[in-house]
């Protein structure tokens, strides 16, 4: 020790020892953080993330902006007679498409996550278990609402005008978010199951490209084989596209929300434990 | 009355898939002194870490972290402890004054609180002026200092430190070792793995060393040392060629001489300075000139040699990790 040149080469130092001496002695253990306040301080670390990176907003902007331009514009006349038709049944679908599509990146972010070293510090804190998740996904539906509200405000533009109006469109957006964080923890899960981001995103679109389009969220059924339209017309995606239609429109049927909310009721009560108990699982 | 041990394990076992990786790790750390873990990447330190930390759930065996038992009562352990990880653990992608606001949040200050708490620790810390630049632009001892700063925001009545040092240069790794010393000095428990005899020898009080997910030598470093030779002799000389010449001076005088992967180098047990002093006189009487030479304190490998007649073996994966650490603190 005594030889070795490093050992007292630099004593001057950034660290100031009566100043860390005294930071040490200052802190007293206050009484644990409650269970959602715990969640919301992971919400708000979501948020941060985003102003941080703003990119990170693209994909949820582009997506709504490209789809619903598309289809209005190329096959509104085809499918509805009018492209002016056409975005009265599809904005909704455009609406419900584009935040489920969403989802599949709180899976990416959370497998992106579990190489970072943060997730040992979280997974040691005395906190409650869910809240790291349930605060991300709460953060992450703020997101949802962007591409929500990023597909109305152009709908709008375009000519879109519901009949229950602001009111519809506020009850709209607030039921495709509900059944969205719902859908989440399935990717969630997925995100901890599989190995990176890539097998993540792949699957998890592999996933919802043919659940969306096998739902009256581009056409109306009822033109389809019979078997299809059976499969149309009990996809819970579908569902959640006609009650969105009638709750922009002020018909909707309360079956078809009920129905919306139990799935993701359902998925919330599978998929949140499993994914809870995989993050901790080290 | 509580136990006078701040972590008391018995049998501890994990294994991953067919691989052992903790084969029975006793270990009993006293209140208030830092204990080293030493050993080679793979050995198992942070394994053992892991599971006294509450992350990952022990096969078999028993520990009581704080008088709590690590798996039936793990969130009264979570209470208690921090843990700096391998990994620095903190957020790549908030700022350094965010990341201490969030800990701080989530231990349970109030807003206000947790924002005084953070200023103030990245004040002592010096890392004021980097307090809201993203964690990703800070050097390797910058995220270093914050991933302690972030594990004392609530003083933990002890703490789980792993390979705090590694990758670090020597300026960042004294100030780390400051900081460490500090919070032992306040009354915080520390345990503390390492790969350097060195750093165990600075800090810690007591020593296990662990291979192959056992603890293979336990004591102080004065026995530890005193086990292996108080030191060795390095020399490198001017000509390679004459290697097997200066082989033989060394073994004379020395005994066992190593031959390192450098063909110029060889080195040797040495009790003190003296002794390589007069080692070096006989090199250049029988004319073979030095190019350098060092005495120093037995190094990990030959901690390993004595105890186990192995040299430690270290992960490739991990070597790795390590190098890219070092990579990152210079690229800052």
């Amino acid at each position: 020790m005594r030889l070795d040149p490093t050992a007292h080469a630099e004593r001057e130092l950034g660290v100031d020892q009566v100043a860390v001496r005294q930071a040490i002695s200052d802190s007293a253990r206050p009484p644990r953080a409650r269970a959602l306040s715990a969640a919301f301080t992971f919400a708000w670390r979501g948020m941060l993330k985003v102003k941080h990176v703003p990119e990170q907003l693209v994909d949820v902007t582009i997506t709504p902006v490209l789809f619903l331009l598309m289809f209005t514009y190329l096959f509104g006349g085809a499918v509805a007679g009018s492209t002016a038709e056409y975005l009265d049944y599809i904005l909704p679908g455009i609406l419900v498409m584009s935040v489920l599509f969403t989802t599949v990146y709180s899976g990416i972010a959370l497998n992106t996550d579990l190489t970072k070293g943060v997730i040992d510090r979280f997974r040691s804190l005395p906190i409650w278990r869910p809240a790291p998740l349930v605060g991300s996904l709460l953060g992450d539906s703020v997101r949802y609402l962007i591409a929500g509200v990023v597909t109305v405000v152009l709908g709008v533009i375009l000519g879109y005008r519901p009949d229950a109006g602001l009111v519809g469109v506020i009850s709209t957006l607030a039921l495709v978010v509900v059944f969205s964080f719902g859908l989440s923890w399935v990717f969630t899960t997925l995100g901890l199951l599989l190995r990176s981001p890539n097998a993540v995103m792949n699957t998890g679109f592999m996933a919802l490209f043919p659940l969306t389009f096998l739902s009256n969220v581009f056409v109306d059924p009822s033109t389809l084989p019979p078997a299809l339209e059976t499969f149309v017309n009990i996809n819970p995606i579908s569902i959640l596209a006609t009650a969105s239609r009638g709750l922009m429109n002020g018909n909707a049927e309360t079956a078809d929300i009920f129905i919306v909310l139990a799935v993701a009721a359902a998925l919330t009560a599978v998929f949140a434990p499993l994914t809870v108990r995989l993050y901790h699982r080290g | 009355m509580q136990s006078q041990l701040a972590i008391q394990a018995t049998g501890l076992i994990k294994s991953f898939g067919d691989t052992r990786a903790v084969d029975g790790v006793d270990l009993a750390v006293r209140r208030g002194s830092i204990y080293g873990v030493l050993g080679p990447n793979g050995a198992g330190k942070t394994t053992t870490i892991r599971m006294l930390a509450t992350l990952i759930r022990p096969d078999a065996g028993s520990a009581r972290v704080l008088g709590h038992d690590i798996v039936k009562e793990a969130d009264a352990v979570r209470g208690a402890v921090s843990l700096t990880g391998q990994l620095a653990s903190v957020d790549e992608d908030l700022t350094g004054r965010e990341n201490l606001i969030l800990i701080g949040r989530l231990l349970g200050l109030k807003r206000q609180v947790a924002k005084g708490r953070a200023d103030e620790l990245l004040e002592a810390f010096g890392l004021s002026d980097a307090a809201s630049r993203l964690v990703k632009k800070f050097s390797g001892g910058m995220r270093r200092r914050l991933d302690i700063a972030a594990s004392i925001v609530v003083t933990p009545q002890l703490m789980f430190l792993d390979e705090p040092t590694t990758g670090l240069d020597p300026r960042s790794r004294n100030q780390v070792w400051e900081i460490i010393r500090a919070l032992v000095a306040e009354g915080t428990t520390i345990l503390l793995c390492t790969q350097y005899l060195e750093e165990a020898d600075q800090l810690a009080e007591g020593i296990a060393v662990i291979d192959h997910g056992k603890v293979i030598a336990e004591g102080t470093p004065a026995q530890l040392k005193a086990s292996v030779g108080s030191g060795s002799l390095h020399v490198r000389l001017l000509h390679p060629e004459q290697r097997p010449q200066a082989e033989r001076v060394l073994s004379r005088q020395l005994g066992h001489v190593t031959l390192e992967p450098d063909a110029a180098a060889l080195s040797a047990a040495c009790v003190d300075a003296d002794q390589g002093a007069a080692v070096l006189a006989e090199l250049a009487t029988a004319g073979v000139p030095i190019a350098d030479f060092s005495v120093g304190q037995p190094s990990l490998d030959e901690v390993f040699l004595a105890l186990t007649g192995h040299p430690a073996e270290a992960a490739e994966a991990a070597e790795d990790q390590q190098s890219e650490a070092i990579g990152e603190e210079r690229a800052s």
